[in-house]
């Protein structure tokens, strides 16, 4: 499956689904992942009139809404070759829900089953299909990451941030435990069941000052909110970053949570 | 039926955190059943490929049910037994205590059965003036509690040692008050000691089963106590409470289930006793019971056949998904408040008591994922959770405030405009309010996040803005 960068093919046309919460809160993701696909010879677009994916309708058992968001995200995107989000969360729903939303044998079905085969999560675009092995950046810190949810089960991102992250000169990789838990995050769930949320983010914050690292970083801004509130209101100086923000070497802006933040 | 607290979950998951004795015994039991389940995993290159041919086979049997409960019935009537249907719990437990009337039974033992919780055979079999003493250890001691089990594989997950010695100090009054109960294999011989009085003397014994042979007419259970077998082989008669998704064709396949069972459950290859039981003792026969009855449960299970939750009754009631379920982790078992705890209690509550008395339990997951990647039946909890919530939707049984958000949400999502415009303000207010800090310690509207940690402040522009003006 995979398709390897040449140097003769025309460069891949890669459209940035931004994401809700990259474009609200914390852009430099988004500029982090347009410099990382750039890089591996993207040409880059971020269509403006993106809005969401339709994940907190499709969750919340509003399925027609869902399926109107997806079409207009599916008309919006189709002249790209590939769909990228920095995120596995949107990434899942694009590529392995959007087809679900639409009766089979449908033309919408169709349309949306050739375009969910072309929509990424970045990390693993980038090492899946673009054939990016090492990033050369020096980054000399000790780092745990997290295994946000969606990326790891729906789209196997696992070994690939990993990878990128041990091949960057001078990054100590500590491994988190139970990195595959989820935090507590679930979209809507963290505010319909504010309780439980929290316990599950008190464990997993527990796990993290556990692994001993300085620098905490998931590629998810959704579990990475959740993660970094709960570490600040727990005095806790550990940094908490986008894993693209440290694979494109740009870590201008302060980290969400943590050490240099103000 | 037993009655439902579902519709208290929140307040039941509140009350659960707060349990410190509660939270002592989950931190224990969540790392040893995830280890355990992985090496046994692990052991066994075939998993897998056994999860696919396990699947196949109870996807078979649901679409052929009626010829495969038809030919079941057929050869328990052949052995000797006797197959009783019961629609609803209610006949379930007149059929039960009918039984037990006509063979004048004083005290029944009882092997581990959900199903009997389901009818809440216990309580019927009391006003009956007959003695029910469950025979599963774990069972025995929420037994003595007046409680009901906190998961399906291990009942009494929710306790520690000490709670269960002070229990059988209060309970076991006739012998030595100052006797060591220091150790676990102390506790399990006196409750061992005691119970092996009690097979003697009971004259029905009730099993569950775990599956359902329809080439043979036979009913299989899994202990690792070996109490299964004493109940159902020493009294006048075996009656085996059970539901009909737990048939399948022949032996040869719930061999092949058998394989994922206890691997999924315990992480062990075998349980330690599988029985098989076809029919009552035959001339001959050493021992075994002089009579052999099935109560069939339908309850509701029907309904769910051809639907988009028959996938549910390929359950083989493992417990792996609540044990991998970082909500069932953090609450346990009863917090969900009907029978079944956990994803699989999440799917399975609403379609045997109704959606509109359980919308909580769907509701009540991240979509993690991790209960369907551990699934030895490969069932797609999360996908029938969001069924759930659909329906849920539909029928506005969704909370009102919960609903104008999500349309709000929705009449923006689509207008890009609009969208754009909202994401700029929401940002300029977020930005003022977390100031200097960079950070916002308390959210109005949003206060169930703020409540338990900070919400972190945006930068200085939204994506939109910066990427316009982004040099070319």
């Amino acid at each position: 499956m995979k398709e390897k960068a040449s140097l003769t093919e025309r460069p891949p046309r890669v459209g940035l689904f931004v994401t809700c919460l990259v474009d609200l809160l914390r852009p430099s993701v988004g500029f982090a992942a347009v410099k990382l696909l750039e890089d591996a010879g993207c040409v880059v677009d971020a269509p403006l009139s993106q809005t969401c994916c339709g994940q907190p309708g499709y969750n919340s058992g509003d399925r027609h809404t869902a399926a109107e968001i997806a079409l207009q995200v599916i008309d919006l995107f189709d002249p790209y070759d590939f769909i990228v989000a920095p995120s596995g969360s949107c990434a899942g729903m694009l590529r392995k829900h959007y087809p679900a939303l639409f009766a089979e044998g449908t033309p919408e079905r169709m349309r949306a089953e050739k375009f969910s085969g072309r929509c990424y999560e970045l990390i693993s675009f980038l090492a899946d299909v673009r054939g990016v092995e090492t990033i050369p950046v020096p980054c000399r810190r000790s780092v745990t990451y997290h295994d946000s949810c969606s990326g790891l089960r729906e789209l196997g991102v696992r070994a690939q941030p990993r990878r990128l992250l041990a091949s960057m000169p001078g990054l100590a990789l500590k491994e988190l435990h139970e990195s595959d838990v989820c935090c507590g995050f679930g979209g809507t769930f963290c505010v319909k069941y504010p309780a439980i949320s929290n316990a599950m983010v008190e464990h997993k914050v527990a796990n993290i000052e556990k692994s001993g690292a300085e620098l905490l970083l998931a590629g998810d801004l959704g579990c990475l909110l959740n993660m970094a509130g709960k570490l600040t209101r727990s005095g806790s100086n550990i940094e908490v970053r986008h894993v693209a923000e440290v694979l494109a070497g740009d870590t201008s802006e302060p980290p969400i949570a943590g050490a240099n933040r103000p | 039926m037993i009655e439902s607290t579902a519709p208290a979950f929140k307040e039941n998951a509140r009350k659960a955190l707060a349990d410190t004795v509660l939270q002592s015994a989950l931190s224990i039991a969540r790392p040893r059943f995830v280890d355990k389940r992985r090496k046994a995993k692990d052991r066994l290159p075939e998993f897998d490929a056994l999860r696919d041919q396990a699947r196949d086979i109870k996807n078979h049997t649901l679409a052929h049910i009626d010829l495969y409960l038809e030919a079941y019935e057929a050869k328990v009537k052949e052995q000797g037994g006797e197959v009783h249907w019961a629609a609803t719990p209610d006949e379930a437990r007149d059929i039960v205590v009918g039984l037990c009337r006509r063979l004048q039974a004083k005290t029944v033992t009882k092997g581990k059965s959900m199903i009997s919780e389901e009818i809440d055979l216990n309580r019927a079999l009391e006003q009956a003036g007959i003695t029910p003493i469950e025979t599963d250890l774990g069972e025995y001691i929420i037994q003595l509690r007046g409680e009901r089990p906190s998961h399906i594989i291990a009942p009494a997950v929710h306790l520690t040692k000490s709670e269960i010695v002070a229990d059988f100090r209060r309970v076991h009054t006739h012998l030595p008050p100052g006797r060591d109960l220091s150790e676990i294999s102390t506790i399990v011989g006196e409750a061992r000691g005691i119970l092996r009085e009690k097979y003697v003397e009971a004259d029905v014994g009730i099993t569950g089963a775990n599956y359902l042979i329809a080439e043979t007419g036979t009913s299989i259970i899994v202990t690792n106590e070996g109490n299964g077998d004493l109940t159902q082989i020493l009294p006048k008669a075996h009656i085996v409470v059970t539901s009909i998704e737990k048939l399948v064709p022949t032996l040869e396949d719930a061999a092949t289930i058998l394989r994922l069972l206890a691997r999924s459950a315990t992480g062990q290859e075998f349980s330690a006793y599988t029985t098989l039981s076809t029919g009552p003792r035959r001339s001959g026969d050493p021992d075994g019971p002089g009579e052999y009855h099935v109560v069939l449960l339908d309850n509701g299970r029907s309904r769910m056949l051809g639907g988009e939750f028959q996938d549910m009754l390929r359950c083989i009631r493992c417990g792996a998904c609540m044990n991998h379920c970082p909500v069932y982790m953090a609450v346990g078992g009863h917090a969900y408040g009907w029978v079944y705890p956990g994803p699989m209690g999440a799917v399975l509550t609403p379609s045997l008591i109704g959606v509109e008395n359980s919308a909580l339990l769907p509701n009540a997951s991240t979509f993690c994922g991790r209960c369907e990647e551990v699934c030895p039946m490969r069932i797609p909890l999360p996908k029938m959770m969001r069924h759930w919530r659909e329906r849920e939707f539909a029928r506005h049984l969704s909370p009102p405030a919960q609903r104008s958000g999500l349309a709000l949400w929705a009449y923006v999502a689509r207008r890009p405009r609009l969208y754009a415009f909202a994401s700029w303000l929401g940002h300029r207010i977020l930005r003022t309010m977390a100031g200097r800090k960079g950070r916002i310690a308390a959210l109005p509207l949003a206060g169930a996040w703020t409540r338990h940690r900070d919400f972190p402040g945006p930068q200085k522009m939204t994506f939109r803005e910066q990427w316009k003006r982004r040099p070319r």
